[in-house]
């Protein structure tokens, strides 16, 4: 333990017997132990199904992955063999990166506008990011499929990318803009002050200090056209999404191989998302480090 | 330390006529400043008097409404801030977070293509002994190594002028004193002109060659910290630099280098070349520190100023001093402050006490204290709200 | 996260824009122009698609008309669809927010002291994003099937009839909704109750209030903000929703939403003008209780 936690715990030590004269309840009674058994049982509750999905990935099945009939790793080893699987992992994976790109773009020149610029029909603007966040999924994926229906356009890739493109962009714009509404102003005052053009100051200025908020508007939008399946429903016709795979071939039982793909998705998120964690917290420390030495 | 490359003198500024309107509110009214070329100005003034405007204004990140900004001469007003050889020191300092601390200083630098920006900016640290940090992080700097920090960021432009705002707000005291001192000393060693705003005239006093006091807008007096302290113009510099006792009467009689007046049934005496005003009512004033607490009545002397007797209301000590309470009927109360000569108070509470002071430390103000303002003060609720309605308005238009 | 960024949107002070120019309209447009064109335009096609009748000819075309009746139909066929998808939708929101808000205080204020502890929780509580939520699904379909572990223990404790279901009951599907959208619920739970000062509880202890009332008078207006996005973005989905309700996955034949009933005529009987009908009776009612919702709630700062 640093010095400066272990401050920090003599401190909320010495703030509790201050604000509780009286006599508390046994240290450890059942009172105290209630909420963080709670928390745990919850998040054993949460990862039930994670867990199945994981472990019937391993699942020896011949037909139908439901019940259990030994371990094997044949599945993780030919996970293109069952027809279907990976051609629908590759639509995903495709219409998530177009979809993203575009709703980033859009999404963060939105943001920044609004939070940088005064301009007629602003509450509007913000009704119409707000809107398609309130609006089900459902009436989402009918709208857009009877807007083509009417257009005459075939549904397809095409279809599906500009249908996650318009739902992930109301999220990015909202991510965006909390992250342009947190940056003092100051900073790129600074920039025009120390004798930067305003395309210098966006570009050393405020792009830097943008990226991380826009790179996790990115990730969110990426997750959620990953694992859209209502909207995605609508609007594919003939061609299959990792969801819709799985939709249709509920009916008839699900392919060990889509649990091995879930899991690999679920296994490189987790590690991508623990490892920035780590990396932000060693950050932390290092910096909190430096400056009690400076 | 080192001085090599700062030697360039500074430009003046002059400033003609600014008018800045927001929606809503007036902030700065016709104001004209002349600060000449390598002087430490500081403007001083209660918060939202439009000291930061003033000085937003300058730097070119707001445009006036009307009036003209020259500096070293030459015209301003319509450049963007980038065009301007003008740097600022931010209130919250504004390192960028994502850069070194070298890499901050040798911002200006690079954007003006400047030969050798990292030996330039290296040689900028040294001046704020901090080269050994170069390599590290804003954030990973304490407040007083940031502020300075965001001094050499501005001073290694070389800028025919520097502006400070408020940019010993976030510090500790001590850290304060220190930083005045050391500010002082870079402003010497380089030469430039700095212009700095502050709300606190402690700070202003001891820095300053030229201080401007601000009010609403305006410059309310302006002059050397001794010449504005010992000699103020207005009810305002009065009480805003330092205490004063200020009494309101009309003048009873004239001689040739003095006035007298009449306050309340008390013949004041003030010399003329201190009055403002020499004739009708005046208001008069004199400092805390030159009033002397009398136990038994003094004899009438000529050049000395006397009244009471009065009663002790309040006695507080301060260590170095002590602050007196005395109630004068007719007068109001008066502030004394004592020197502490002797250990502790010289008189106690209720006590029975005269005050005298010389008729040379008087002064006449050119206003009297129950003026009506020029605009309504910027900062209360009334007009915030007034200003936030001109904006939905404006919004609700469009 | 979708989530954090909902708050995100409550909570952050919106910074004075300051200047008025032509970059702005350069940088609203294509964007702007993308959600007109493919969220607003939609909607609209969806009315006229609502009000138009069949063609005399061929199966599975319609001419424009204004044939306002279908939304009659609609709700004499489908009233009690409709009114099953808001009960399911507010007791999935009611469950999760009783089961998250614990769960999302003690990460965001107990677990303060030990951070790597808070970052491992909030991960676990944000991993079920990252599996497909239909796989999820139908791994509680199996856990829960007739022959499954948990239906098994059930009845051999006789704590459920030797006949008793599980899924495709109305239980199973409220069941599914409310596990789906716990992390839409916890994590802007979490994010509000993180920035608790907890120096606010210390003041109303410090003033006479006991545990309970600290709780009801401090902690649950101060994380106002966070039970609403939570429980706006529990709701409007699950209102929605229309996989836990399926066949194939945790529903039953009693227990069909307005989802379903859209989905079927829309993309199986072809019916488009009673799915676009469904779908803005939908939408109109969403519209109309969060706007209530947030309006009483006090947080119009949302929108």
């Amino acid at each position: 333990m640093t010095a400066q936690e272990s401050a920090v715990l003599g401190r909320t030590v010495a703030t509790e017997q201050r604000l509780s004269p009286r006599p508390r309840r046994g240290r450890f009674g059942f009172g105290r132990w209630l909420l963080p058994f709670y928390s745990l049982l919850a998040l054993v509750f949460l990862l039930i199904p994670i867990v199945y999905t994981i472990v019937f990935s391993f699942n020896n099945a011949v037909k139908t992955n439901i019940s259990w009939r030994g371990f094997t790793f044949n599945n993780w080893l030919n996970v293109c063999d069952e027809a279907g699987v990976c051609a629908a992992f590759g639509n995903s994976i495709l219409i998530g990166v177009v979809a993203t790109v575009v709703a980033t773009v859009l999404g963060t020149m939105i943001a920044i506008a609004l939070a940088r610029y005064r301009f007629r029909f602003r509450a509007a603007t913000n009704l119409l990011i707000f809107l398609p966040m309130a609006t089900p999924e459902v009436v989402l994926g009918a709208g857009l499929a009877a807007q083509f229906l009417t257009a005459g356009v075939a549904k397809g890739i095409g279809t599906v990318i500009v249908a996650h493109t318009m739902f992930c962009l109301s999220f990015v714009v909202v991510t965006v803009k909390a992250r342009v509404a947190g940056l003092d102003p100051a900073l790129e005052e600074a920039g025009r002050d120390l004798y930067g053009s305003p395309a210098q100051v966006f570009l050393r200025v405020t792009f830097p200090l943008l990226l991380p908020g826009i790179l996790a508007a990115a990730l969110l939008s990426f997750s959620l056209s990953f694992d859209d399946f209502i909207i995605t429903y609508f609007n594919s016709g003939a061609i299959q999404t990792f969801p819709t795979y799985i939709y249709t071939a509920a009916t008839r039982g699900i392919p060990p191989q889509a649990n091995v793909i879930a899991s690999a998705v679920f296994l490189l998120a987790i590690i991508i998302v623990v490892s920035t964690q780590i990396a932000g917290e060693t950050r932390r420390r290092r910096l909190a480090r430096a400056s009690v030495e400076s | 330390m080192a001085t090599s490359s700062f030697a360039d003198a500074g430009a003046d500024l002059e400033l003609v006529g600014i008018h800045k309107r927001f929606p809503g509110f007036t902030a700065i009214e016709n104001l004209n400043l002349l600060v000449p070329a390598g002087s430490f100005f500081a403007l001083l003034g209660p918060s939202g008097c439009g000291k930061t405007t003033t000085l937003r204004l300058v730097a070119g990140l707001e445009e006036p409404t009307a009036g003209q900004i020259l500096i070293g001469g030459k015209d301003v007003t319509s450049t963007k801030p980038f065009q301007r050889p003008v740097n600022t020191v931010f209130q919250s300092y504004a390192l960028f977070p994502h850069m070194t601390v070298l890499e901050n200083v040798a911002f200006g630098l690079r954007r003006r293509h400047v030969g050798d920006p990292i030996t330039k900016a290296h040689e900028a640290l040294r001046l704020v002994e901090l080269d050994h940090l170069a390599a590290r992080r804003p954030q990973q700097l304490s407040g007083g190594q940031q502020q300075r920090v965001a001094l050499a960021r501005a001073v290694v432009n070389r800028p025919a002028l520097l502006l400070l705002d408020e940019p010993l707000g976030a510090l500790d005291l001590k850290l304060r004193r220190q930083m005045q001192l050391e500010l002082k000393t870079i402003q010497t060693e380089v030469g430039l002109t700095f212009v700095h705003v502050t709300h606190d005239q402690e700070e202003a006093m001891t820095m300053a060659d030229t201080v401007a006091v601000m009010n609403k807008g305006e410059i309310e007096q302006m002059g050397a910290p001794e010449d504005l302290y010992e000699l103020p113009k207005t009810v305002f510099v009065a009480n805003f630099l330092g205490q004063s006792n200020l009494f309101t009467g009309a003048v009873s009689e004239t001689t040739k280098d003095t006035i007298a007046v009449d306050v309340a049934g008390n013949r004041i005496v003030v010399p003329k070349s201190r009055a403002a005003r020499h004739t009708g009512t005046v208001t008069l004033g004199v400092r805390p520190e030159k009033l002397s607490l009398l136990t038994t009545e003094p004899d009438a002397v000529a050049g000395q100023n006397v009244i009471g007797p009065g009663r002790v209301i309040d006695v507080s000590f301060s260590g170095v001093s002590t602050q007196y309470i005395v109630e004068v009927p007719r007068l109001g109360s008066m502030v004394v402050f004592a020197q502490n000569m002797v250990f502790g108070p010289v008189v106690d509470r209720g006590s029975e006490v005269w005050l005298s002071w010389n008729v040379d430390h008087g002064f006449g103000l050119v206003d009297d204290p129950h003026d009506v303002p020029r605009f309504p003060a910027d900062d209360d609720t009334v007009s915030i709200a007034a200003q936030k309605r001109v904006e939905l308005t404006v919004e609700l238009e469009d | 996260m979708a989530i954090t960024a909902f708050t995100g949107s409550a909570t952050v002070q919106e910074a004075v824009p300051r200047k008025r120019s032509w970059v702005a309209l350069v940088l609203l447009l294509p964007g702007l122009l993308y959600l007109v064109l493919f969220f607003l335009v939609p909607l609209v096609s969806l009315a006229i698609t609502s009000l138009e009748v069949p063609s005399a000819t061929t199966f599975g075309q319609y001419d424009a008309a204004f044939n306002w009746q279908t939304y009659g139909v609609v709700v004499s066929q489908y009233g009690t669809q409709i009114l099953r998808s808001f009960l399911y939708a507010l007791l999935a929101t009611v469950f999760a927010l009783l089961f998250s808000y614990p769960l999302a205080y003690f990460i965001g204020v107990k677990a303060r002291r030990w951070p790597i502890l808070q970052g491992l929780m909030i991960v676990l509580v944000i991993a079920p994003f990252f599996i497909s939520f239909l796989l999820r699904t139908l791994a509680w379909k199996a856990i829960l099937s007739d022959d499954g572990v948990v239906v098994g223990a059930l009845k051999a404790l006789s704590l459920m009839g030797p006949q008793g279901h599980f899924t495709g009951t109305p239980v199973a599907v409220v069941f599914g909704l409310t596990y789906n959208f716990i992390p839409f619920m916890c994590l802007p739970l979490y994010t509000t109750l993180e920035r608790l000062d907890v120096r606010y509880l210390e003041a109303s202890t410090d003033l006479y209030a006991g545990p309970f009332h600290t709780f009801r008078t401090v902690t649950i207006p101060l994380s106002l903000p966070g039970i609403v996005s939570g429980t706006l973005l529990t709701f409007i989905p699950a209102a929605g929703d229309y996989v836990n309700a399926s066949s194939e996955f945790l529903g039953g034949t009693s227990s069909t939403m307005i989802g379903n009933v859209i989905q079927s005529n829309f993309l199986v009987q072809l019916n488009y003008p009673a799915a676009a009908a469904l779908s803005i009776i939908l939408m109109a009612i969403i519209l109309v209780i969060v706007s209530v919702y947030v309006k009483r709630s006090g947080t119009d700062d949302l929108l």
